[in-house]
């Protein structure tokens, strides 16, 4: 009997680590109109999220600061450029599509497509310990929109 | 350069013992070094627990059928060869059977002390109960609580910049106001030994009982309590290749009978009125209900494994392991080790970071190498903030582990390095 081998090789790719060692959104959003924090005491991530809504109603602009292992910042990166030009709705909807994708819910292509980047995270369903390392930017975005909490 | 000698470089490539080990001779690309966590079995471990079920069933002390009566003497011999493997004998060498308790694992066996120990002693406002800092959260918690309710005041030995409790630090702490000192003996993230027996003379100087939590030292080093000095002793079976769900706790006869129950129930009692319950005599005292008889036959059967092969020569293996991984881990630049520098102080465990990488990714990358170390606070959240590290990353070695399990993960860590900035 072997031990399962269930666990991606390919999650630390050259497109991940894209991510990690040259995020485009990690930076202080001076004119942010929400800001957030989530923390995974456990693991000591730590991240605040910020987004500035326009007059249109959409998100103009996403950043992150903070620090954590490289799934929560790349996660965080991704997350911040996929909500970008997004109202909050469809942010929403995307943050539960990513929740459902990490704890391996969704597994539809097509559906999963809408993620984006993010996408490249769909293997942390097969690493259940590393999965509030993933889902923190999304929760502290679902947390701030849900709350709607103002900066 | 190397610490070991040529010698005992060759004495630790190979490696008679993997093949006992069905877990790990199955996989042979598996290169496992969390058994600081828990160790894997010798196939006579899993054939013992089966053994147990097929020809001894029986709820073991209740029957007074032949099966039951078996069952029964299979606990007694495994708690003598216990009593014997941790020097618990008599003058005349002959082991304490009754001096060893068995619980679910060493947090229920401090469990069992830190809800007794209290009201033996009478601990109250004006005391002080002495633990260090070093503890793994299963000897810290549970005396946090007792301090809490009860208003005694938790006080931490804290090692100096060598991971060293010195004699002034004991002397410092250990004083007429402290009644119980619970300390481990060997630090589950740091890897060192700390001075149990003078810790327990100063504390019975002072009039106090002493705790030792044993979990990260009966697997790894000859303990014997007589030179130890404590009062009583917690480890689990898990970390020595017996089954999980087996803990034990051992203490001195004296302290033993004067210390209340912690669980009642069955099995527990010699009497029993409308009103008021004799108890057993101990160790039934402090086993109320079915216990896992299986599980204590299955440990006499670890137990048995590490006494063939010698416990000197398994701890002199090991000794050599932890040197050499420790001083692997130094050769490379980008590692942090958080223990101390000197690689013969580690026993079996050692702890480090990697410069700049999580160590949850640090472990997440070895494992797609199949190499299996922990990353985190390692249950010892307090000790971890008092060095400031969030986390860290640990490796720990057993007798089954050998040279090469140390190269692939510093193989493997030369390719969480690379993952991150690149080829060398």
């Amino acid at each position: 009997m072997a031990v399962s081998s269930a666990t991606p090789a390919s999650l630390y790719n050259p497109q991940f680590m894209d991510h990690v060692n040259n995020p485009d959104y990690n930076y202080l959003l001076e004119d942010a109109t929400h800001v957030h924090e989530g923390i995974n005491p456990s693991c000591g991530d730590d991240l605040t999220f910020s987004i500035r809504i326009g007059d249109d109603g959409t998100i103009e602009e996403a950043a992150y600061q903070g620090h954590g292992c490289a799934i929560s910042q790349a996660s965080a990166d991704m997350m911040s450029d996929l909500v970008t030009d997004k109202t909050p709705e469809e942010a929403l909807a995307l943050c539960e599509l990513f929740m459902r994708m990490v704890k391996g819910e969704e597994t539809d292509e097509a559906e999963l497509e809408k993620l984006e980047d993010a996408a490249l995270l769909k293997d942390i369903a097969h690493m259940p310990a590393r999965v509030k390392c993933a889902e923190l930017a999304w929760r502290t975005l679902s947390e701030m929109l849900g709350a709607n909490e103002e900066a | 350069m190397s610490l070991l000698t040529a010698t005992q470089l060759s004495e630790i490539r190979e490696n008679p013992y993997r093949k006992d080990f069905p877990l790990l001779a199955n996989n042979p690309e598996l290169v496992f070094l969390d058994s600081a966590a828990t160790a894997q079995r010798p196939a006579e471990v899993l054939d013992a627990e089966r053994r147990f079920y097929e020809t001894m069933n029986a709820n073991p002390l209740r029957g007074l059928y032949r099966l039951s009566v078996e069952a029964t003497a299979s606990i007694e011999a495994a708690r003598e060869r216990i009593a014997a493997f941790i020097g618990a004998v008599d003058e005349a060498g002959k082991p304490q059977a009754n001096q060893i308790v068995f619980t679910r694992n060493a947090s229920e066996s401090l469990n069992l002390v830190s809800h007794t120990l209290p009201e033996l002693v009478g601990l109250g406002e004006g005391d002080e109960v002495v633990i260090s800092i070093m503890e793994h959260h299963s000897n810290l918690i549970p005396w946090q609580q007792v301090c809490k309710s009860t208003g005694a005041k938790l006080v931490y030995l804290r090692p100096n910049a060598d991971f060293t409790i010195t004699d002034e630090e004991i002397e410092a702490k250990i004083g007429p106001k402290t009644k119980i000192v619970s300390v481990t003996h060997v630090s589950n993230v740091l890897g060192v030994e700390n001075p149990v027996a003078k810790i327990a003379e100063r504390a019975h100087a002072m009039g106090a009982k002493v705790v030792v939590d044993g979990a990260q030292s009966v697997p790894h080093i000859a303990v014997d309590v007589r030179e130890l000095g404590c009062d009583l002793l917690a480890f689990s079976g898990h970390k020595l290749g017996g089954p999980m769900g087996i803990g034990v706790l051992w203490g001195t006869a004296e302290i033993l009978d004067a210390l209340p129950p912690f669980l009642t129930g069955g099995e527990m009692i010699d009497s029993v009125t409308e009103t008021d319950a004799v108890w057993a005599p101990v160790p039934a005292k402090f086993e109320a209900g079915t216990q896992d008889a299986a599980g204590s036959y299955a440990t006499d059967a670890a137990i048995a494994y590490l006494d063939r092969h010698g416990m000197e020569q398994l701890e002199h293996r090991e000794r050599l392991l932890a040197a050499k991984l420790c001083e692997s881990l130094q050769g490379l630049p980008y590692i942090k080790i958080i223990g101390p520098d000197d690689p013969e102080r580690h026993i079996a465990a050692v702890s480090f970071v990697v410069e700049g990488i999580h160590p949850h990714d640090v472990a997440s990358i070895l494992d797609m190498h199949d190499v299996c170390i922990r990353a985190g606070h390692h249950c010892a959240q307090p000790l971890l903030t008092w060095l400031g590290e969030q986390s860290t990353c640990r490796a720990s070695v057993a007798f089954y582990n050998d040279l090469s399990d140390i190269e692939r993960l510093v193989d493997g860590l030369d390719q969480v390095w690379s993952v991150f900035h690149g080829r060398q």
